[in-house]
């Protein structure tokens, strides 16, 4: 069953009027982008800084309304941005764990909120629901009496995880989740999160910057480049054999050990200008492959067989096996 | 609560200004109760009585009133129309600025244009108009005072507002489904709160003496009825015949405005978290030592840490930050340092130039030989001379460490001028050259770009180019690609490695990516709890750790090209260095911990090029070491 269809969701901000101009077009934060997840599936979205990731997963719980495009869930079409219609179906766990704990109000007015909110359940119901939660995410319960500036990075983040939870979500969008963790603590709020998603048959969408990370924790990956999807794919095939050549550059790019240091890229590349953008393909100007035909005419997601989809013209052959 | 009161009460001014406040407070409650004549009952044959008479402590004035009553019940209206006003102004100010601040768009710039049209009319004049068209009385002069002291306070909340509705608690608060009023009440009040409080408090002192200012020209409190501008307002005809009558009431504005006024001041320095953390506290300029143990002797090497402790003295407590760590790079070589936050890394680096903020930063011992020379107790302009010049260091993030207000060329100029007796042309025609071996396309007219003109992964290269730029013999990166994309970091790394062959630059890389370390570093070292642990040439640290914890932290980290899979992960937490359990500091998460782990000091064994600081470690050393 198919948990969330995203169709041609696109986001552009209107650059600042001026006291004596109209605002003039605007930027382009995420073109148009379509893709689905699978009801239990985790999926990966990949990009650089810019690249829409973060715009994205915004749109996606309703904390930014999009320019153009529909999100459904369940088959069931969101369409007006109230967060509070999104919260019961889709929910948030955000980059810095701290920020995203209201340091005036202790652990238990935080985790109560969206049972209140959300579900309108009665005292003694939230307790029993909080003290479940807090079981299966591995945290005390005296925690619920503190301040969050007492907790460390990774026990602030299993409270963020605790909270999303709370509101008793089919999906979950991770932004970053693990980006501010020390590495020690990083990989058991991964182990957390699998053993969460298979304990209550949650759906994940995955956002980072981490190729490593996001390769071991997902079942398909998208790689978003300024604002589009240009490749989706299996998370084991598609850093091994990627079809589109940003892709390949990534992979390429992500220190591993024991594979000598070179710099896949020798140009002084910069993203390019979101005001400005260029026409056809945006990659084209740090890309190897590209002819007059990328400069000019923007390439659509294909199939590249089997599960795989890239946006390119030339796209790099499939390896054997 | 007490924190706040003890901080309160250790600035004598305030809490100077607290009691005479008090006292004041408190003989205007007790007014009602006291034995005081009729504050309004006049007799003429008794008028201008001086003070100590009998029956009038402070005398009586022009009507024959006793200014004692009067004084006081004068000060008890004063003082209860200031307050109101500065509730009124607050409460009215920060429900103006809030709602601006968080909703933003159109709302914040209906409200915050009529603000200003409230602030440019001069703020007597526009009381003035106020009672003017209400008509004089008391009540009337409380409202004045308060709209004018609305902006105050709506310019104030609304700034603190726009920072905070910007934090992710906001959207999550939104998504448990709050509304927008829930929001402002639930969310944003308590965390402004502290800010409208010490806005009132530096600010009902001058409400005071606004409304005496109204009742002084006639406006506010209306006869007989006392309050101590309408009293100085009627003395003042007799100014120079009895002055007592208007030096009265004077003297008690002075003391309420002045008690209020530095009470208040103490309030915003105690509840100030900026000021509470010491940021006025200037740090020294170099890092405090003092050292108890005999300095260790020289050794060859170009850079050589020997033995160093650094300590941070924060109150009663002592956070052992750094706890004997020896390093040493010679030339051409890179060394990685690994660790996770509060292992060290980042102190020991900054402790080779005396660079850790002091106070609270204390080297407590060891030292750090350039060439030879101790540079821990170093003099300041030794260090100077050499902080930049042979050893300089690349940041995180060069956002911060770049001025936003100059040109990178500029800031490049200035850091080589600082060292050497370079004209400015010259110093340019360098700047220059130094962007083009960064590989900076297009240097000549980039030289003039301010540092927000340039991408992440360029300002790290002028991070890198300004680090270059007087030819050190050392450079210290401290995390320089963690800020950075992939694709960037792929392309620093390659730049740092070509420099440090083509130059002969030793590089002390720290870091907290294995990948990292293993494609740029030669030798690398991990760090635990402000010690070494565990080191080696990279290969063999890589492919045989020693240290449970090395071997652990390698596990922890996923691995491109391995798929989908469960990641071993080290239980608990990093200890705290203020609080180091004794013997092994990783013995808590250790697997293989044995009761003689948390016993004694565990030292760092050694064989050939490989060093490792366990009892039990993952194999014998000596293998590992051959």
């Amino acid at each position: 069953m198919t948990a969330l269809k995203v169709q041609n969701l696109a986001k552009t901000f209107a650059t600042k009027k001026t006291l004596f101009r109209r605002s003039q077009g605007g930027v382009r934060a995420v073109c148009p982008v379509s893709f689905s997840v699978e009801s239990g599936e985790t999926l990966g979205v990949v990009g650089e800084s810019g690249c829409g990731k973060s715009t994205l997963a915004r749109m996606l719980v309703g904390l930014l309304e999009p320019s153009e495009g529909t999100i459904e869930i369940n088959g069931k079409a969101l369409d007006n941005a109230d967060p509070a219609e999104f919260g019961k179906l889709i929910q948030y766990v955000f980059q810095d764990p701290n920020s995203s704990l209201n340091p005036r109000k202790n652990i238990r007015q935080i985790m109560e909120s969206p049972l209140k909110r959300l579900h309108k359940m009665p005292r003694a119901e939230r307790d029993a629901r909080i003290r479940e939660i807090f079981d299966s995410v591995n945290l005390r319960e005296e925690f619920l009496e503190r301040y969050p500036h007492e907790f460390s990075g990774g026990q602030a983040q299993r409270i963020g995880i605790a909270r999303a939870l709370a509101a008793d979500p089919q999906i979950i969008i991770l932004d970053e989740p693990v980006s501010a963790l020390d590495v020690s603590v990083q990989a058991q709020v991964l182990n957390l999160l699998a053993r969460l998603k298979a304990e209550f048959g949650l759906t994940y969408l995955f956002i980072t910057h981490d190729l490593a990370v996001v390769e071991a924790v997902s079942d398909r990956i998208m790689v978003l480049y300024f604002g589009s999807v240009v490749e989706v794919g299996k998370a084991e095939k598609i850093f091994a054999s990627p079809r589109h050549p940003y892709t390949k550059l990534l992979a390429d790019s992500a220190p591993v050990v024991g594979r000598p240091l070179t710099a896949p890229e020798q140009k002084g590349t910069e993203l390019p200008d979101p005001l400005n953008p260029p026409p056809g393909c945006a990659f084209a100007g740090r890309c190897p492959r590209a002819t007059e035909h990328c400069r000019t005419i923007e390439p659509v997601l294909q199939s590249m067989g089997e599960d795989q989809f890239a946006a390119c013209h030339h796209p790099i052959e499939a390896r054997e096996g | 609560m007490m924190a706040f009161l003890k901080l309160l009460f250790r600035n004598r001014l305030a809490a100077m200004g607290a009691v005479v406040l008090s006292i004041i407070v408190l003989l205007v409650l007790l007014t009602p109760f006291l034995p005081l004549h009729d504050p309004d009952v006049t007799a003429t044959a008794d008028r201008f009585k001086r003070p100590f008479t009998d029956g009038h402590l402070l005398g009586t004035d022009h009507l024959g009133r006793d200014l004692l009553s009067r004084l006081l019940w004068g000060t008890r209206l004063s003082l209860a129309v200031g307050f109101a006003a500065a509730v009124i102004a607050a409460f009215i100010g920060s429900a103006i600025g809030i709602t601006a601040g968080y909703f933003g768009g159109r709302i914040d710039n209906i409200f915050m244009r009529g603000v200003d049209m409230l602030m440019a009319f001069p703020y007597i004049l526009l009381a003035l108009a106020i009672v003017a068209a209400l008509g004089p009385g008391l009540m009337n002069a409380l409202i004045a005072v308060a709209a004018v002291n609305i902006p105050f306070f709506a310019r104030n909340i609304r700034g603190i507002t726009v920072g905070l509705a910007g934090r992710e608690f906001i959207d999550a608060a939104r998504l448990a489904g709050m509304g927008h009023t829930r929001i402002i009440v639930t969310e944003l009040l308590p965390n402004v709160l502290p800010v409208i409080i010490i806005a009132m408090s530096t600010t009902v002192g001058w409400m005071i003496l606004e409304t005496a200012g109204l009742s002084f020209l006639g406006l506010g409190s209306q006869p007989p009825q006392a309050d101590l501008g309408s009293m100085l307002g009627e003395a003042r005809s007799a100014l120079i015949s009895h002055p007592h009558t208007s030096i009265v009431p004077g003297i008690m504005i002075f003391l309420i405005v002045m008690s209020i006024n530095l009470l208040g001041d103490g309030v915003r320095d105690a509840l100030d978290p900026r000021l509470r953390s010491g940021a006025l506290s200037r740090p020294l300029p170099t890092t405090l030592v003092s050292r108890k143990q005999p300095v260790p002797d020289a050794t060859d090497d170009l850079l050589a840490i020997q033995q160093l402790e650094t300590q941070f003295h924060v109150g009663k407590r002592i956070y052992k930050a750094v706890g004997g760590v020896s390093l040493a790079v010679r030339p051409g070589e890179c060394l990685g340092i690994i660790g996770e936050s509060g292992s060290g890394k980042s102190v020991t680096a900054l402790s080779v130039m005396g660079l850790v903020a002091s106070p609270p930063g204390v080297i407590t011992g060891g030292a750090v030989r350039f060439q030879g020379e101790d540079l821990v107790g170093a003099s300041y302009e030794t260090l100077r001379r050499k902080r930049g010049d042979r050893v300089a260091y690349i940041f995180q993030d060069p956002l911060s460490t770049l001025h936003p207000l100059y040109k990178i060329g500029d800031q490049l100029a200035e850091a080589i001028r600082s060292h050497h007796k370079l004209s400015r042309a010259d110093a340019r025609s360098r700047a220059i050259q130094l962007l083009k071996d960064v590989r900076i396309p297009n240097a000549e007219s980039r030289v003039d770009d301010f540092p927000h003109e340039m991408s992440g992964g360029m300002r790290q290269r002028v991070g890198i180019a300004m680090a270059l730029a007087n030819d050190p013999d050392v450079i210290i990166a401290d995390e320089p690609t963690t800020a950075l994309d992939v694709t960037v970091q792929a392309q620093i790394l390659s730049l740092l490695d070509d420099l440090r062959r083509d130059r002969g630059l030793a590089i002390i890389f720290i870091t907290h990516d294995f990948g990292v370390v293993a494609q740029l570093c030669d030798r690398m070292a991990v760090m635990y709890a402000g010690r070494i642990v565990e080191e080696g040439p990279t290969d063999s640290v890589l492919r045989h750790p020693l240290h449970p914890y090395s071997k652990r932290l390698i596990e922890c980290v996923p691995e491109l090209g391995q798929g989908r899979r469960k990641l071993a992960a080290i239980p608990g937490l990093p200890p705290v260095v203020d609080d180091l359990p004794p013997g092994c500091a990783f013995a808590p998460r250790c697997p293989k911990a044995q009761s003689t782990c948390r016993e004694g000091d565990v030292g760092l064994d050694r064989a050939g090029r490989r060093a490792v600081r366990c009892l039990y470690p993952e194999e014998t050393l000596e293998v590992a070491a051959s």
